[in-house]
């Protein structure tokens, strides 16, 4: 009896979300639009869930790598490069355009790399001192694809790269309209699909993880690392692959972010955007799947839901505020509220941080810090 | 050589500027443990706060020398910051002393996210300069310039660090913050209030950051809602270069890190052969990070402390 109530628990949820789209683009494409981006942050919010979640690395520069995944794609998929370089032009006449099965991989291999990159340097830091160097390495790298237009065009600097393929399986093109008996699906609901898909395969990775004994390890490493090395756990070799799995998934939605909008340029790589993935991670319920999926969600659709919400707001005011700017309130309130109410984030897990909470005084802290003169 | 003086000059005035900031966030840190994001913030707001009372100063009470000015407007630049930053300490960060340690990381992001916005609606989100109050005229040294404005952050950064060290070495609120810092439990056992304790921490931060915020307005000559994210992203770098927690490293970091960017901006670009620019000096300080963080992995100054449970 309880096992066929899930199951057409389950037959409705995927229904819903297969009509999703159809439904959503009678509205106009901007909804699914709205919905292939959330779906984007979902990937990064569970790519950044392994290194901040399960192995407890605060990682402030992930958007490094959801970049290097982009423009690897950007790079391989538009006649940027052979402009650029006449060589490359000889070869390829018609400019470089690798198919997916070799941008994907190669996206998420390199990402990869650079993500045991910079766990290399950073395996001996401890906490806060980790969250700096990723935000610096963060910054390098948008620093980087800013300014190598010179004296080798590359990155084509702050202008980014125009033109990059839409995805094809099999000469199956999602960057154009299809129709399927009868029903028409637009570009940007086959990438709902294509991204539904890729979060559905990382959610079933994630939850395998978890519970492996790589998952158990990350996160005994994450409680308390000194116990978990007595129990003769690599922790070396375990962070690093953290970092790697970990941007593996930024460097494959990169790639997919690149290929669906058709253009990169590093102001989506900022600062910020690395800041509201964690604040993604964190506010849904760091190391439990399902939150970390609504607090991506919840994030990444706010401002958009807001836009409609801040319209009113504006008329109230006289149109005194900006809607933008009331839309960036509100999130700000949003995230300190939800904070305030749900330390532990909006759907937190029994497991996390349990040898955090200790029954401590008033104030915590641990004698290893001080003020020293 | 005048190019390099020249580049020392301004490096040690960014640095001092760097290092007023950075104190705030170790402080911060080295009490109770959370990267406060919001301190760049408070830094904006000082200076628009200071920009606002000198506009009004000037049209209520024209022929008012320029140096009592600035001075009036700093005051008040201190109440508004100090009043600031205790309140989101009491309201975002307090309730959250036992929560898991990166939900007050998330309310700070959050409180930055508003102080930013809420400074967008009160002064508008364009750039606005920064009247001159100090003369302007430079000062010849060894072939070098450095302009009023560059002594007095000079000096006031000398001054304020000299009270700072005296007040966390020789008072009593130093020696609450100490112990505080050391351990908060048996602080409090001897007598200390460690809430009291921690919102003059953040307190003292603020004023540190409404100075910075100050110098920042009128050496660069502009103010704008977003001018604290810089600033607070470097004088967090020099908080951890120093060693993070430690009062003497963040002034070390900051310093330091001020003079790397600036000779690095005067001499990448040459030494390079033209192939990397003065734009890759951020990428320059971070790099240093990287490198000082990887052979001594708490900083410069930071204690070697034994990994413990």
């Amino acid at each position: 009896m309880m096992k066929s109530n899930k199951l057409i628990q389950f037959i409705f949820i995927a229904a819903g979300l297969l009509i999703l789209p159809l439904l959503l683009q009678q509205g106009g494409n901007a909804w699914v639009r709205i919905l292939d981006m959330a779906l984007l942050y979902v990937l990064l919010a569970l790519g950044l869930n392994i290194v901040v979640g399960y192995a407890g690395l605060l990682d402030l520069g992930f958007v490094a790598f959801f970049a290097v995944g982009a423009y690897l794609a950007a790079l391989l998929g538009s006649p940027h490069l052979a402009q650029a370089f006449p060589f490359i032009a000889e070869a390829f006449p018609e400019g470089l355009h690798l198919p997916i099965w070799i941008v994907i991989p190669l996206a998420a291999a390199i990402a990869g790399l650079f993500g045991i990159l910079l766990g290399a340097p950073t395996l001996r830091l401890r906490g806060d001192y980790l969250a700096i160097v990723t935000l610096g390495f963060g910054e390098i790298i948008r620093v980087f694809l800013n300014n190598l237009d010179r004296p080798v065009n590359i990155t084509n600097g702050p202008k980014g790269i125009s033109q990059i393929d839409s995805i094809t399986f099999f000469g199956f093109d999602l960057g154009v309209d299809h129709q399927f008996f009868g029903i028409a699906v637009n570009s940007v609901s086959m990438y709902y699909y294509l991204f539904l898909a890729l979060v559905i395969v990382s959610v079933v990775i994630c939850h395998r993880l978890e519970t492996s004994r790589i998952g158990r390890a990350w996160m005994a490493v994450r409680e308390d690392e000194i116990a978990a090395k007595a129990m003769g756990i690599n922790t070396r070799n375990l962070k690093l692959l953290a970092f790697g799995m970990g941007a593996t998934f930024g460097g494959v939605a990169g790639a997919m972010f690149a290929s669906f909008q058709g253009f990169v340029s590093p102001e989506s790589f900022s600062l910020m955007e690395s800041v509201m993935i964690v604040a993604m991670v964190v506010l849904g319920g760091i190391g439990h799947l399902p939150g970390v999926i609504l607090g991506a969600l919840l994030l990444a659709a706010l401002p958009e839901v807001l836009r409609y919400v801040a319209g009113p707001l504006q008329q109230m005011t006289d149109g005194r505020l900006d809607a933008a700017i009331l839309r960036q309130l509100l999130i700000a309130l949003a995230m300190i509220s939800i904070m305030l109410l749900r330390p532990r984030g909006l759907w937190p897990t029994h497991e996390h941080g349990k040898a955090l909470n200790k029954p401590d005084g008033p104030v915590t802290g641990n004698t290893s810090n001080s003020i020293n003169p | 050589m005048e190019i390099l003086l020249q580049q020392i000059i301004n490096g040690l005035v960014l640095g001092s500027m760097y290092a007023l900031i950075a104190l705030g966030y170790t402080m911060v840190y080295g009490i109770i443990n959370l990267i406060n994001f919001a301190h760049g913030e408070v830094l904006m707001v000082g200076a628009l706060t200071s920009y606002t009372i000198i506009g009004v100063m000037q049209s209520s009470m024209p022929g008012t020398p320029g140096w009592i000015i600035l001075l009036v407007s700093l005051l008040i630049a201190f109440v508004v910051c100090g009043t600031l930053n205790f309140t989101i300490e009491k309201i975002a960060y307090r309730p959250l002393r036992n929560a898991p340690k990166l939900a007050p990381l998330i309310t700070a992001i959050g409180v930055s996210l508003l102080l930013q916005t809420l400074a967008m609606i009160i002064w508008k989100p364009n750039y606005k300069s920064y009247p001159t109050l100090l003369p302007s005229d430079p000062i010849q040294f060894a072939g070098a310039v450095i302009t009023v404005t560059q002594v007095f952050i000079l000096g006031a950064t000398a001054v304020s660090l000299a009270i700072l060290m005296w007040l966390v070495h020789y008072t009593r609120l130093g020696r609450a913050m100490r112990a505080t810092a050391e351990n908060p439990r048996v602080a409090a056992l001897m007598g200390v209030r460690p809430d009291t304790v921690i919102s003059a921490t953040f307190v003292i931060g603020a004023l540190l950051a409404a100075l910075a915020g100050v110098m920042y307005a009128s050496n660069y000559g502009t103010v704008h809602h977003h001018m604290g994210f810089l600033p607070g992203l470097k004088a967090f770098t020099a908080a951890v270069l120093g060693g993070i927690g430690n009062l003497g490293g963040a002034v070390l970091g900051g310093i330091l890190l001020g003079l790397i960017e600036s000779i690095g901006a005067g001499y990448l670009g040459p030494l390079t052969g033209g192939v990397l620019g003065s734009q890759y000096s951020d990428i320059l300080a971070f790099t240093v990070l990287i490198i000082v963080l990887t052979l001594r992995p708490t900083g410069l100054l930071g204690e070697r402390v034994a990994d413990r449970a």
